[in-house]
């Protein structure tokens, strides 16, 4: 799990999609003054006809790619995961969602990547509000390696997608030279393990991967698994985990309430009720600072995971 | 087709809109009535549509903006053939297709509206898709003029100006009231045409009654090169049934038996 260079998934999402859009040409990519952040400057400049910028007009900019998609094209949606999810939601619950269109809604610098500009600019809400709504995918890649498989993928596939990425870097959880298993809605186990399974989703899975390394050290196996694909969820491998281990413990960068930790437990107390430990954002606007300041604030280190897994098998 | 069958045309379809809501016990009669003249001079005469083929890729864009004028956009549908005439019957019950706000799953419908000010934005939507793939067709949306408060009307009008979609029509319904009362005392629209011109728009404000005034503002469109157009329709609420005309507490009430049978008198 060693990389030469990093690179933001955002980054990697748009040049994987530049790259297809030049033999795709119903691929148009949309955005509200966010070319920057969505690293898509490439599309505006040498793919003009398939590249529509409708200026901070996040209701606008959603339902405009409502329109096309009705009209045979694949929109791909980029704005801030922050604005995208929240400003423009009703447009995403009836115009995306309720109309079923094939619009991908690429939610970037999410969570809380933008960390010192405070709560206007994290999204914590947005795995809730969006996985909430009927006809909706909701998928978090996990590296940049993830991410070229997830383009690829959201290309052939039909139907409203909503992907968060974080703005910054992140390290490899998969290597760039093997084929890496990724298909919508089934999670990939990372590492196998029968006392404990951390779930997470998203581009904190790496940090709950090293706190399942340093969970081995302790003598403690834990089963890690990357959710990439929080709706629809994968239920087998939930309920699987439920019965194989004694503890189940969820990490996000998201607000405890609503996301990752909740569709798990949902699973889990329908089929197989164990002890749960969701770990994330802990339902406050988050403290500021920088991302990796907030993350350990709110204990999503690994450090903090693994202690917070040890004591948490104590009491069972 | 002549003026005088599209008027009694109009007149049936008000017929049929207040049959559905008065059996379904549901709906919004005042702004259905209002819209009449505008979507029978648009689906008769205007639009290049093909009930046979509703997913024909070089069809006119129809978007009811003002989803709950549902009712004489339905009825319009049935005697087009999009759907069966029995089918009418069914509006508002239990797991009908004919829900109180209309949705693609209707054939002919092109965006599930009911929630203002959405319709504008798809039909831009639509309009640039036209403009990309070079077709020919025109997109027209219809839009209450309550719904002019809805912030994002203007986020659209703003990039249909942008985008000079000359290929792209609003139409504002243009009757005065809306729920609470009068929409200048709900929230002040005018000068409502020199807004939409600062957008960017060319504005034409017509009869929206005048079969033949609509049918001329139409074919004349894009009266400007390079701009989208707006009509400004002046109607009004409830048109057809004397007593219900002008009336703000007719946006949505249901009529009584008596009530009912004054409406089919006046519209037979």
């Amino acid at each position: 799990m060693q990389q030469e260079t990093l690179l933001p998934c955002r980054k990697v999402f748009s040049d994987t999609l530049f790259e297809l859009a030049k033999e795709d040409r119903d691929i148009v990519v949309l955005t509200s003054d966010s070319r920057g952040s969505a690293s898509v400057e490439n599309f505006a400049k040498y793919l003009p006809d398939q590249f529509i910028e409708v200026g901070i007009a996040e209701q606008n900019l959603v339902s405009i790619a409502s329109g096309l998609a009705g009209c045979g094209k694949k929109p791909f949606v980029f704005s801030p995961a922050c604005f995208l999810s929240t400003r423009s939601i009703e447009q995403i619950k009836i115009d995306v969602a309720y109309t079923n269109r094939n619009v991908k809604l690429i939610g970037v610098s999410g969570g809380v990547s933008y960390g010192p500009l405070g709560s206007t600019h994290h999204s914590v809400e947005d795995i809730a509000f969006m996985r909430a709504i009927p006809n909706m995918t909701v998928i978090l890649p996990a590296d940049i390696n993830q991410t070229r498989i997830l383009v690829k993928k959201l290309v052939s596939h039909s139907g409203p997608v909503y992907v968060r990425m974080g703005r910054n870097p992140v390290e490899d959880v998969y290597s760039s030279q093997e084929d890496i298993p990724f298909e919508i809605g089934k999670a990939n186990i990372l590492r196998e393990g029968k006392d404990v399974a951390i779930i997470a989703t998203g581009e904190v899975v790496r940090i709950a991967y090293e706190a399942g390394l340093l969970l081995r050290e302790k003598g403690i196996n834990a089963r890690i698994i990357d959710m990439h694909t929080v709706k629809p969820i994968d239920e087998e491998i939930i309920v699987d985990s439920a019965r194989k281990t004694k503890l189940i413990v969820t990490v996000e960068e998201h607000n405890v309430k609503g996301g990752l930790g909740s569709a798990v437990a949902e699973v889990v107390v329908r089929n197989f009720p164990v002890k749960m430990v969701i770990i994330g954002i802990n339902d406050q606007f988050a403290v500021t600072g920088s991302q990796m300041e907030i993350l350990k604030y709110y204990g999503i280190t690994r450090e903090d995971i693994c202690n917070t897994v040890v004591e948490r098998l104590k009491r069972i | 087709m002549d003026i005088e069958y599209l008027e009694k045309k109009a007149k049936e379809i008000r017929r049929t809109a207040v049959e559905m809501i008065y059996k379904a016990k549901s709906g919004h009669i005042g702004g259905s009535l209002s819209s009449v003249d505008i979507l029978v001079t648009l689906y008769y005469i205007i639009l290049r549509v093909d009930p046979k083929r509703p997913d024909w890729p070089d069809r006119d864009r129809f978007i009811l903006s003002k989803g709950h004028s549902v009712e004489g956009y339905y009825a319009i549908l049935a005697d087009l053939g999009f759907i069966e005439k029995e089918e009418l019957d069914t509006y508002c019950r239990f797991n009908s297709c004919l829900t109180g706000h209309p949705t693609v799953k209707v054939p002919g419908v092109e965006a599930n509206t009911g929630s203002l000010g959405h319709g504008l934005s798809i039909g831009v939507g639509m309009a640039l898709a036209g403009k990309i793939d070079k077709k020919d067709y025109k997109v027209y949306v219809l839009m209450g003029d309550g719904e002019q408060a809805e912030g994002s009307v203007w986020e659209a009008s703003m990039c249909a100006s942008h985008y000079k979609l000359d290929n792209l029509v609003g139409i504002v319904d243009r009757n005065k009231l809306q729920i609470g009362g009068s929409t200048e005392y709900v929230m002040s629209l005018e000068d409502l045409s020199a807004k939409w011109k600062a957008f960017g728009w060319k504005v034409i404000e017509v009869d929206g009654h005048s079969i033949r005034e609509l049918i001329e503002v139409f074919e004349s469109i894009p009266i400007s090169p390079n701009k989208p157009t707006l009509i400004v329709a002046h109607t009004v609420k409830g048109k057809g049934v004397s007593f219900i005309e002008n009336r703000a507490e007719w946006h949505h009430k249901i009529p009584n038996n008596e009530e009912f049978l004054e409406m089919v008198k006046e519209l037979s």
